[in-house]
């Protein structure tokens, strides 16, 4: 068990859409609802890590729910926000600084595409004003040259959104929970071809926290403990293709998951075939299709054929996304992260309800990436 | 309507010869391309660097349509009810740099990847003075037509 951290309380808040309720406010019923979950208080908790993009800061979220001199670090990381928290909290306890630790992200973007600017990125204005800083695009245009480098499907990207939200309307919690069927994804509006309106996740609101201590301290609090095996983060490289880029290097470079997702399974000593269950980042359905072979599920390519079969289904050999993942539930960018990862606690603690996988998973893998370059990987054990 | 268009990146283009080529910088250390002109190698974490000519025609690389108004910055001046929706992709010059741009093409949903792009100005802009905007662009080449 070396100096294993294990997960022994989740909570959310709805994801969606909550009028009158502040992204921060949101972020403290998650932290509140996985102190019930593990029978702990505020009080109890001896260090936090947590962030939101666009909701406030993390640290405030002690004025909602105590305030207790606790060390609570702010995290800004782009769409790793969750990822980076929990990788801190886990350090955190690791080292001994504490006993107990909370995870939390939250966020509350308005309706519509994100639109960042230059500035805030070490861009000039030009490349904004003229119509150059769009997310949907940097997607898109990924999504074009991967199809057309392993013959990736249109019918491909079509299924993986047609599975996110038949997930997502078995799910309770889900932001989105009508099914929608294959011609309605294939006639949707072109956002950026090839991608289209429901390829899209939208940027949305939510809460999402984790409770975490010491493996050995775990039985105390829950009979469930989900032990995390690893959590692994990654920065862009040198000719990686990534979001907001006005040139791409000559020679590519591979992506921060593939290195992300490699450090995982290697600290975690399993490999994708040990998997049970797989929630991936789904911006668009482009990219969560990249990211089953970049996570290594599958050979670059062969995302056509276990699409076209169900092997990615909730009763297929790689569940991916069970909860209806991003499409479904949408992307506040603080929260996604750790959605995930709660997602993955709940099929392993079987209590997924109709979503849930058949064959008492035991192993389960989460990948977040996103902008400006960053992905995080865990692996969680029952 | 015939008052001069201004560039809106006018240090990303120099003239060559009667016509334009984009222009970057060069390591000189490790000697990696860059567009636009930057003072830092995310190869080599070196600082000095030299004016790089980079062309102005490449293949083209990757390609998507913008299709719905984008939110400031952009600053078109269109509304939801005018907006066109317009080509974005990448470029690949002879050096291997793959420059984002703006694509212009009689059917921006036929671009196809591999097929010769050429460099032009694109009015994208006209402010409430009156004034015409411009920027870089890359326009398809069709396989039959005469050289400029």
């Amino acid at each position: 068990m070396r100096n294993d951290v294990a997960i022994i309380g989740v909570g959310m808040h709805q994801f969606g859409r909550t009028e009158g309720v502040s992204g921060l406010e949101q972020g403290a019923v998650a932290v509140r609802n996985a102190l019930l979950d593990a029978g702990l208080t505020w009080q109890q908790v001896g260090v936090a890590y947590g962030g939101s993009q666009d909701a406030g800061n993390a640290d405030a979220l002690t004025n909602l729910l105590g305030l207790t001199g606790l060390p609570f670090v702010n995290v800004a990381n782009g769409c790793a926000t969750g990822g980076s928290a929990l990788a801190s909290v886990i350090a955190a306890i690791q080292s001994g600084m504490a006993d107990i630790g909370v995870a939390v992200g939250f966020d509350k973007h308005p309706r519509g595409a994100f639109n960042p600017q230059p500035s805030q990125w070490g861009l000039e204005d030009w490349y904004g004003e003229t119509g150059l800083m769009l997310t949907t695009q940097f997607f898109a245009l990924k999504t074009q040259r991967y199809m057309h480098d392993h013959g990736l499907s249109e019918d491909a990207l079509i299924r993986s959104a047609q599975r996110a939200f038949r997930n997502g309307s078995i799910n309770p919690q889900a932001w989105r929970q009508r099914e929608l069927s294959y011609e309605e994804i294939a006639n949707s509006a072109p956002v950026s071809l090839p991608l289209r309106k429901f390829m899209f996740c939208n940027p949305g609101e939510g809460g999402a926290a984790l409770v975490l201590c010491k493996s050995a301290d775990a039985h105390r609090y829950t009979s469930k403990p989900i032990i995390v095996k690893a959590a692994a983060l990654r920065s862009r490289y040198h000719g990686s293709f990534e979001v907001f880029s006005p040139s791409l290097v000559a020679d590519a470079a591979q992506s921060p998951t593939v290195t992300a997702s490699k450090a995982a399974y290697e600290a975690a000593g399993v490999g994708p075939s040990d998997i049970d269950v797989i929630q991936l980042q789904d911006t668009d359905s482009g990219s969560e299709l990249i990211h089953i072979a970049e996570n290594g599920f599958c050979e670059h390519g062969e995302q056509n054929h276990l699409l076209r079969h169900g092997q990615t289904d909730i009763g297929g050999r790689l569940p991916v996304n069970t909860d209806g993942g991003c499409l479904a539930n949408g992307e506040p960018v603080g929260a996604s992260g750790l959605r995930q990862v709660i997602e993955i606690c709940r099929q392993l603690r079987q209590e997924a309800g109709r979503r849930q996988v058949p064959g008492q998973p035991k192993l389960g893998y989460t990948h977040v990436y996103g902008a400006p370059g960053v992905s995080s990987v865990t692996i969680l054990q029952r | 309507m015939n008052q001069q268009a201004r560039l809106s990146c006018p240090h990303l283009v120099a003239p060559d010869g009667h016509s334009l080529q984009l222009v970057g910088s060069r390591c000189t250390r490790c000697g990696e391309i860059y567009f636009p002109s930057c003072h830092a190698c995310t190869r080599c974490s070196h600082t000095l660097f030299e004016v790089h000519p980079l062309g102005a025609s490449g293949i083209l690389w990757s390609w998507t349509v913008q299709g719905f108004l984008p939110k400031s910055p952009y600053n078109s001046g269109e509304t939801e009810a005018t907006f066109k929706p317009y080509g974005v992709g990448y470029v690949e010059m002879p050096s291997g740099i793959k420059i984002e741009s703006r694509l212009i093409a009689d059917d921006i949903r036929r671009l196809q990847i591999g097929m010769p792009m050429q460099l032009t100005l694109e009015n994208y802009r006209t402010d409430e003075q009156g004034q015409i905007w411009s920027t870089f662009a890359f326009c398809a080449v069709l396989e039959n037509s005469d050289a400029q």
